[in-house]
């Protein structure tokens, strides 16, 4: 049973497996840096609980936790 | 030898790599900004003389990629390609290797003449990278590596050198990229199909391939005209799904994969990471700025502080231009002879375009806060913040950025809803932005409040006002969203850059180019609108009164003289006043005191402490007077008091004269016009004509007030207005409560609804913001206006 990034918790890392979904946002997000192989980490959640705040390759990117969803995880 | 001759350099780069900065340094003041050709977004061209060169540098819009995502990748890719710059300098933010690489990859791909600038070197060494800049030149291609510090000016000498040498040697760049045996497969079945149309486009096959096997909708879009174009797309799009299967995911992604899979090798190869400290200082501020429990009151404090700052330090400045634009009247005054030419240039000129001008500091100071904002970094964290709520209301947490840009200019903000990608969320952030306050209307509130309202409470008004206009903001997008906009929202994906100290030339420059637009529009429409409006205010002239004003004038004067001689002149049986000395130097020295204490009272109140003390100080001087020589001092008094009655009464009958003339005006005509539609408003009709020419630009509302109050009673400035609306017994604080909600609302001006235009294509959009607006300002200000009599206020 695989985990998708917007179940994981700040401090918490993975390694990116697949993108999955709207070709859209999915494009965006791996023009982001965000490809299989990729180490992330959970910085943050917004004040509000969404959106959440990661790094990856070394620069800080938000994304929403339905957005996150569609990231597959495999945690470190 | 060297010949001198023009080398347009391209610089491209991530958004946040330090483009600008660059840009700035190396072209000073000297730069022209305008537009790209059908498209809105701006191109900045800046010259530099260097050496044996000319440079004409352009400053390409930042992006991450160059795929067809967003208008900005676009037009960055259609530059390159179609303008042919002899060089592109890739600048890259070296903290943020890996990620700009991918943007750099691309760029060879093109194969365009390229150099690559590791900006802010300095910053990413610091916390521990190391760069093989030999070995990182050489995993792209060979082109030239240089390291610039664009905030320090390091490094500018030798990106221009290194421009020059690559231009002069026009070596193409040979990169090729292996995407795999699949991939590369199909790119060799599909290139033979493009060579027939290498003549018509300026792409390689290869690229070309590339693209049109990822889905790439602008190169199939332009293929597609071209002749053949549709046979090649269907042959594509055959091989494409073939692909798609064999390589289990979209082929752009697998395209991107592979590209990032390479760039991390790269950088694996040129970059030692294993002194880098995992966090930064930028990680310890936003670990504060964004925290649970501190991110949002931290973020309204800011907003509070950005307030006080443009507000309240800004009325300081702004008193004094007020002042001078006082002088200036009262000095145009008196060296001109009466006519039309002073009035002009005394009413609609100098009384126009200075009570616009006087707001200056406020606005300078509103651009600097919003530079700040934007060049620290925390605009990013503040969309970050903001999502949750914004999109609840159907917005998107950028679109928290073009509305805050709003409580500038609604113009400006306009052209700031391009970083919404999403055409549903950019129009409805379009629409809903007038509704921010903006520094044009400004202006008006401070005016009415200052007017109207309290000291202690002004600042508590204008937040209601702001406040207002925000929660109508929501309601409206959330409206708009759940009925003719429904649909999917765009991604909240973006990069939070990493805080920075930000220097004071680029906040200096952000700040002079936003407000040289709004003095370039006092300059420009609101002097034509002064001017417009002035003459609709003044003519016709030649209107014929309810009463015969200079044979009342003459009636006035001779009463006056007949009482001046039975009650002083014949008692005292002289022939006029020189004759008796005392009795002349009495009246001066009395005439004198009240002089001075209309003077020192100008800024009182008449139940104010200083007030009381001035009048008993007046009334112990001519007691004083009265006992020295009581009949002489009677007598003296008396001629005072029937001269300033005779003042007074002329007064008045000129004040009467110049509003009958302006309710018979043009103007008048016109407002007296709609008065029946904004009567359950509260507004008469000069408030109507003041609200049809605010369409031209808000700030112009209060220049025609004070055009047209100021022909009431001789005042030009917006001391002036103050006083005359305070004294109109039209005017309450609730009437000038609802003027504000209307002000708010209505129609947004002529250079935002200009620019809706430019950004939308078409009059469509325009049309429904104006119409929308102008509706639901009545309904408010209705509400507002109606609820507050019943309420009891507005009398």
């Amino acid at each position: 049973m695989s985990k998708v990034l917007s179940d994981l918790s700040p401090g918490e890392k993975g390694v990116v497996k697949k993108v999955t979904g709207n070709s859209l946002i999915k494009r965006r997000i791996v023009d982001m840096g965000v490809v299989g192989g990729t180490v992330i980490e959970v910085r943050k959640f917004a004040p509000l609980g969404d959106p959440m705040e990661v790094k990856i390759k070394g620069f800080n990117l938000s994304l929403r936790k339905t957005e996150a969803e569609m990231i597959e995880i495999e945690i470190l | 030898m060297m010949t001198k001759k023009e080398v347009t350099v391209a610089l491209v780069g991530n958004p946040n790599a330090g483009k600008t900065t660059i840009f700035n340094n190396i072209t000073g003041g000297r730069q022209h900004v305008g537009n790209y050709p059908g498209v809105t977004v701006e191109k900045k061209e800046g010259f530099k003389k260097f050496k044996n060169n000319d440079f004409c540098l352009v400053d390409l819009p930042g992006t991450y990629s160059l795929t067809a995502y967003s208008l900005e990748e676009i037009v960055t890719r259609n530059f390159i390609v179609n303008d042919k710059p002899d060089v592109v300098i890739d600048i890259v933010d070296t903290s943020n290797l890996e990620r700009n690489l991918y943007l750099t990859v691309q760029l060879l791909e093109l194969g365009h003449p390229l150099i690559l600038a590791l900006n802010m070197v300095d910053v990413a060494e610091s916390t521990g990278l190391k760069i093989n800049d030999a070995k990182l030149a050489e995993g792209l291609g060979g082109i030239p590596v240089v390291r610039t510090v664009g905030v320090r000016k390091e490094g500018m000498d030798i990106l221009l050198d290194t421009a020059a040498k690559v231009s002069s040697s026009q070596q193409a760049v040979s990169f090729k990229l292996d995407y795999g045996a699949d991939v590369e497969g199909a790119i060799t079945t599909v290139e033979p199909l493009l060579t027939s149309l290498h003549k018509q486009v300026n792409f390689s096959e290869r690229w070309l391939a590339l693209r049109l096997l990822g889905n790439d909708a602008n190169i199939i879009e332009s293929v597609g005209r071209l002749p053949n174009g549709e046979q090649i797309i269907s042959a594509v799009n055959e091989i494409r799904l073939v692909l798609n299967d064999k390589l289990g995911e979209d082929v752009e992604l697998f395209i991107a994969g592979q590209r990032y899979k390479h760039v991390g090798k790269i950088y694996q190869y040129a970059v030692n990471t294993s002194k880098l400290s995992s966090i930064t200082i930028s990680d310890k501020i936003d670990k504060l700025l964004t925290n649970r429990m501190f991110g949002l009151p931290v973020f309204f404090a800011l907003m509070w502080m950005v307030f006080n700052l443009v507000f309240t330090v800004g009325s300081i400045p702004a008193d004094w231009i007020d002042e001078g634009f006082a002088l200036l009247s009262q000095y145009l005054d008196a060296v001109i002879g009466d006519g039309p030419l002073k009035s002009l240039l005394v009413d609609g000129v100098v009384g126009g375009v200075g009570s616009v001008l006087v707001f200056i500091p406020n606005i300078l100071l509103l651009f600097l806060a919003i530079a700040i904002l934007e060049d620290t970094g925390y605009m990013a964290r503040a969309a970050f913040i903001m999502d949750r709520i914004m999109r609840r209301f159907g917005l998107h947490g950028k679109s928290f950025i073009p509305l805050l840009l709003g409580f500038g200019c609604s113009a400006t903000a306009i052209m700031g809803t391009r970083t919404l990608e999403n055409p549903r969320d950019r129009i409805i952030t379009m629409l809903v932005t007038p509704l921010m306050s903006c520094s044009a209307k400004l202006p008006v509130y401070t005016i009415l409040i200052g007017a109207f309202f309290d000291e202690q409470i002004a600042g508590n008004v204008l937040f209601s006002i702001y406040f207002l206009g925000i929660i109508l903001s929501m309601i409206v997008a959330w409206i708009f969203r759940s009925t003719f906009f429904q649909g999917e929202s765009e991604p909240f994906v973006m990069e939070l850059p990493p805080y920075r100290m930000p220097t004071f030339k680029s906040v200096f420059i952000h700040m002079w180019e936003r407000s040289t637009l709004y003095l370039k529009k006092a300059g420009t429409i609101i002097l034509a609108a002064s001017i417009l409006m002035w003459f609709l205010t003044t003519y016709p002239n030649e209107v014929e009164y309810s009463k015969d004003y200079d044979v009342l004038t003459a009636q006035a004067e001779e009463a006056y003289t007949q009482q001046v001689s039975e009650e002083i002149l014949y008692k005292l049986e002289i022939e006029n006043i020189d004759q008796n000395e005392e009795l002349a130097a009495m009246i001066d020295t009395i005439q004198q005191e009240e002089a001075k204490f209309t003077e020192d009272t100008k800024e009182l109140a008449e139940n104010s402490p200083e007030y009381v003390k001035l009048e008993e100080e007046k009334t112990a001087n001519n007691q004083q007077l009265a006992t020295e020589d009581g009949a002489t001092y009677s007598y003296a008094a008396r001629y005072v008091e029937l001269t300033q009655k005779n003042e007074d009464a002329k007064e008045t009958l000129k004040n009467e004269q110049a509003g009958e003339a302006l309710e018979k005006s043009y103007a008048g005509q016109f407002g007296k016009a709609i008065e029946p539609v904004i009567a359950p408003l509260g507004f008469d009709w000069r408030i109507g004509i003041s609200l049809v020419s605010g369409v031209t630009a808000k700030e112009v509302v209060i220049s025609t007030m004070g055009t047209i109050y100021s022909i009431g009673d001789g005042n030009e400035n917006s001391q002036g207005l103050t006083k005359s609306l305070r004294s109109d017994e039209h005017m309450n604080p609730l009437v000038a409560y609802a003027l504000m909600v209307f002000v708010l609302i209505y129609s947004p001006c002529l250079a935002a609804l200009a620019v809706m235009r430019r950004e939308t294509g078409s009059w469509k959009w325009p049309i429904v913001s104006m119409v929308y607006l102008t509706t639901l300002a009545w309904i408010v200000t209705f509400i507002v206006y109606q609820g507050g009599r019943l309420l009891g206020f507005g009398s």
